[in-house]
């Protein structure tokens, strides 16, 4: 246990830059307040988890660094979400440039009803490549990246829904590596799942965070504390707005929570 | 107390299975009368029309273009009338499908709530119009337009016709396609959103190809509409007998034909059986429409089963 900690700990101080950060953000859903005052600094090319019980707004954080709350009617956010010093709730911000760089993998393994070139390619179809040849060399460098090459080379042609689950969340994951994103998000993405597709999704994120900035809310602890370099807690006060209660070291925060709520709820006390 | 309990639930679903048999027969009932009426139909059509070929070859029947049903001996050639139902139901598709799939898109993927709860009934309403109410508006409002446009003898003709019928099947592909596209899952979208595609990109490559199935068994009943109305196009299509090789031309669908004649024929004679034969083969081309429809919708419903 404490080898592995070191170990983390040595992983994650290889490198300190932000890449993105939220500053005194609220997020509100007409007159009901989701988030309150969210300050954090997420670290680039490293996985940060976002953890807390159901309902205490990890999904509508995380939903806020690719403005996917954009999506809902009455969705209002106050303070800043920085990428690289750019503020994304700007007015002159380009959401489709945004969604580019901030790529998004679903709860529930979400492919289009298509085949599965098709959805691989479907990003980069979308931002101008035409060429044939060009699309096939991202499609099999993106399934290739995603540990998913070997399984679907020979079918790349038929339709993406006859996947298993587990080969679809990593085709989803291919897809979203297609686009070159900077960031991937992922929202609870094993928990449609079993327990060895999990395995390989978590192999998959170590593998991807060194050249990726990876954002994961998950609701499995031991997720958490296998998988990220830091972890947030996030719960909800009285009227069920999520607030940050602490934030550090994955190490820490499992080992050592500086908190007494975060050490309740690690420990199981609730949630 | 235990086995109190289980004789009585035993007593109680010996009643709840009498019952449900009683149900189930009864519903059995229902799906059969269906079938009856149809084979009904269909062996009526059959009685009535075949001996119509018995005086003119099918050949004869199909691709004449003469249709005198009172000289000596009749002529029965439907090829005009087959022209006519052809053009009118194409125009009239033509017009619609566009129009029909494009408002569907918007009330389902653009519009706001408002809009759609306020714009659908709407369109609804405009299927509950009589179809006399149809043919009066085409008569009074468009053949005049149509006249002025093409610079025709009379407004009365196919394409007048044709508008007035994409009018009366749109509302039944705007309604169908709407569901179909409503029921292409909101994952979806999001996941294409999330690639950072724009929402005219969504529309086009994730909601649309979704919802095709859908989509063409809408065009299909919206089709199947149009093919079979009959008081409007008596009423507007301006009712000559010739062959149309232009929709300006005055014509006399397929319809038109049978209602027109129906009420000169004698019970029985070679005119009302040569007009059995043509409702026969309408009912056959309705009928292979909307078993395709049938067919596409099936397609659908087990392509978004996951």
């Amino acid at each position: 246990m404490n080898m592995n900690h070191a170990l983390l700990n040595n992983r994650a101080a290889h490198n300190n830059e932000t890449k993105l950060k939220t500053e005194q953000v609220s997020l509100f859903y007409g007159t009901f307040q989701a988030l309150r005052n969210i300050s954090l600094d997420i670290r680039e090319k490293a996985i940060t988890a976002i953890i807390g019980p159901s309902g205490c707004g990890k999904s509508s954080f995380l939903r806020l660094f690719n403005r996917m709350n954009d999506l809902i009617i009455g969705a209002r956010v106050d303070g800043r979400v920085v990428i690289d010093d750019t503020n994304i709730y700007d007015r002159d911000i380009d959401v489709v440039e945004l969604r580019k760089r901030v790529g998004m993998v679903f709860q529930k393994p979400n492919p289009f009803p298509m085949s599965v070139l098709e959805n691989v390619a479907f990003g980069p179809r979308r931002h101008g490549k035409k060429n044939r040849h060009e699309l096939e060399g991202i499609v099999e460098r993106s399934l290739r990246q995603a540990a998913l090459w070997d399984e679907v080379k020979d079918k790349l042609g038929q339709s993406a829904l006859a996947l298993s689950g587990g080969q679809q969340q990593r085709l989803c994951i291919a897809r979203v590596l297609a686009v070159e994103p900077e960031v991937i998000l992922m929202d609870e993405p094993c928990s449609a799942l079993d327990p060895i597709a999990t395995l390989r999704i978590e192999d998959l994120m170590r593998s991807l965070s060194s050249d990726y900035t990876i954002v994961i809310v998950t609701h499995n602890m031991q997720q958490a504390a296998r998988v990220s370099d830091m972890a947030a807690f996030l719960m909800m006060e009285k009227d069920r707005a999520g607030i940050l209660v602490e934030y550090g070291p994955t190490s820490q925060i499992f080992t050592n929570p500086q908190d007494k709520r975060t050490e309740d709820y690690i420990t199981g006390r609730f949630g | 107390m235990a086995i109190a309990s289980a004789g009585l639930s035993k007593s109680l679903r010996r009643r709840w299975r009498f019952s449900e048999k009683l149900i189930e027969s009864f519903i059995l009932l229902n799906g059969l009368l269906a079938i009856i009426v149809l084979l009904g139909v269909l062996f009526l059509l059959l009685r009535e029309g075949l001996p119509a070929f018995a005086y003119t070859s099918p050949w004869q029947f199909f691709f004449g273009t003469r249709w005198y049903p009172v000289s000596e001996p009749p002529t029965f050639g439907i090829l005009s009338f087959f022209m006519a139902t052809l053009w009118v139901t194409l125009i009239a598709t033509a017009i619609a499908v566009p129009l029909g799939v494009g408002c569907a898109a918007y009330l389902a993927e653009v519009a706001p709530a408002s809009v759609r709860e306020t714009v659908k009934p709407i369109v609804e309403l405009l299927a509950g119009i009589p179809s006399i109410v149809m043919g009066l508006i085409g008569l009074l409002l468009l053949s005049p337009l149509v006249q002025g446009l093409f610079n025709l003898n009379t407004g009365l003709c196919g394409l007048t016709a044709a508008i007035m019928l994409a009018m009366m099947s749109l509302p039944i592909i705007v309604t169908v396609s709407e569901d179909a596209l409503r029921a292409v899952p909101k994952e979806f979208r999001e996941a294409s959103y999330a690639l950072g595609a724009t929402q005219w990109e969504t529309v086009w490559h994730v909601c649309l190809p979704g919802a095709l199935s859908g989509i063409a068994a809408a065009i299909m009943l919206g089709v199947g509409r149009a093919i079979g109305e009959t008081m409007t196009v008596l009423m507007v299509a301006g009712g000559a007998l010739a062959v149309p090789y232009a929709p300006t031309q005055p014509m006399m669908p397929m319809t038109a034909a049978i209602a027109s004649g129906i009420g000169n024929a004698v019970r029985g004679g070679p005119q009302y059986q040569a007009l059995f034969a043509i409702a026969l083969l309408l009912f056959l081309m309705t009928f292979a429409v909307n078993l395709v429809a049938d067919r596409v919708l099936e397609r659908q419903k087990r392509k978004f089963a996951r």
